[in-house]
């Protein structure tokens, strides 16, 4: 189990062969990778700064971590987010899961993307042709991580 | 003393990211923080949005989340992480 918060670019293919490891319990890896758009919210976007809270940033991942082993059986669960500046194009989030079977895997890697949305402390502060901007908070996200709580 | 953090948006718009603010029991918790700094007036007023954010200690809670002498406390707008 790992979380990592670097400003270093990242390779997700190389990241989601890792996560197998030759652990030869492991049958299923899921992975999800989130990538900086060049617009959002009625703009073009040129790029974005990427803000967190030292400290504060991977307790948090750690906590939804646990949070996700407490929930379903799993064999390694990584997350990997950057901080600083980011082009369109460049991944931002890495997020994988390894398990027996498929369905601890896809469940672990929403339930931790759902989550960090709305528990981890990071802000991204867009360039557009107007200058820059805070991204706000969606509402959309709040519900996708209430599912959870909801269900369980 | 406790320790007070200012990110993001909040960080910009205040001119700081934290300063240090003496301790006593009338800081009874997190909100009691907030309030003694939107009585400043002026940008911190900031602090008064419906969607503000708080930590104790490096982990996230509530307004109601009791305080006391050398916690660390942040407030910080909605996150936008992933």
């Amino acid at each position: 189990m790992a979380v990592r918060v670097q400003t270093a670019a990242f390779d997700p293919g190389a990241e989601l062969n890792a996560l197998h490891a030759a652990n030869l319990g492991i049958g299923a890896v899921a992975g999800f990778v989130g990538y900086v758009r060049d617009f959002n919210d009625g703009q073009d976007v040129a790029g974005m700064f990427l803000e967190h809270a030292p400290g504060m940033t991977e307790k948090a991942l750690e906590k939804i971590i646990i949070e996700a082993e407490q929930r379903w059986p799993l064999l390694r669960l990584d997350v990997l987010h950057r901080v600083g500046p980011l082009e369109p194009g460049e991944p931002i989030v890495f997020v994988g899961a390894a398990s027996a079977h498929r369905d601890a895997a896809f469940d672990a890697c929403r339930f931790v993307m759902d989550y960090l949305k709305t528990r981890a402390p990071f802000w991204k502060k867009e360039t557009t042709p107007s200058g820059p901007r805070w991204v706000e908070g969606r509402a959309s996200d709040q519900v996708a991580a209430g599912r959870w709580s909801e269900n369980g | 003393m406790i320790t007070v953090q200012f990110f993001a948006r909040y960080r910009e718009t205040l001119g700081t990211d934290g300063e240090r603010l003496q301790w006593d029991a009338s800081l009874a918790n997190v909100d009691d923080v907030r309030q003694q700094l939107l009585a400043r007036g002026g940008v911190w007023e900031v602090l008064a949005e419906q969607n503000l954010m708080c930590a104790r200690n490096q982990e996230l809670c509530g307004l109601d989340e009791p305080i006391t002498d050398d916690d660390e406390v942040a407030f910080f707008p909605t996150v936008t992480g992933g």
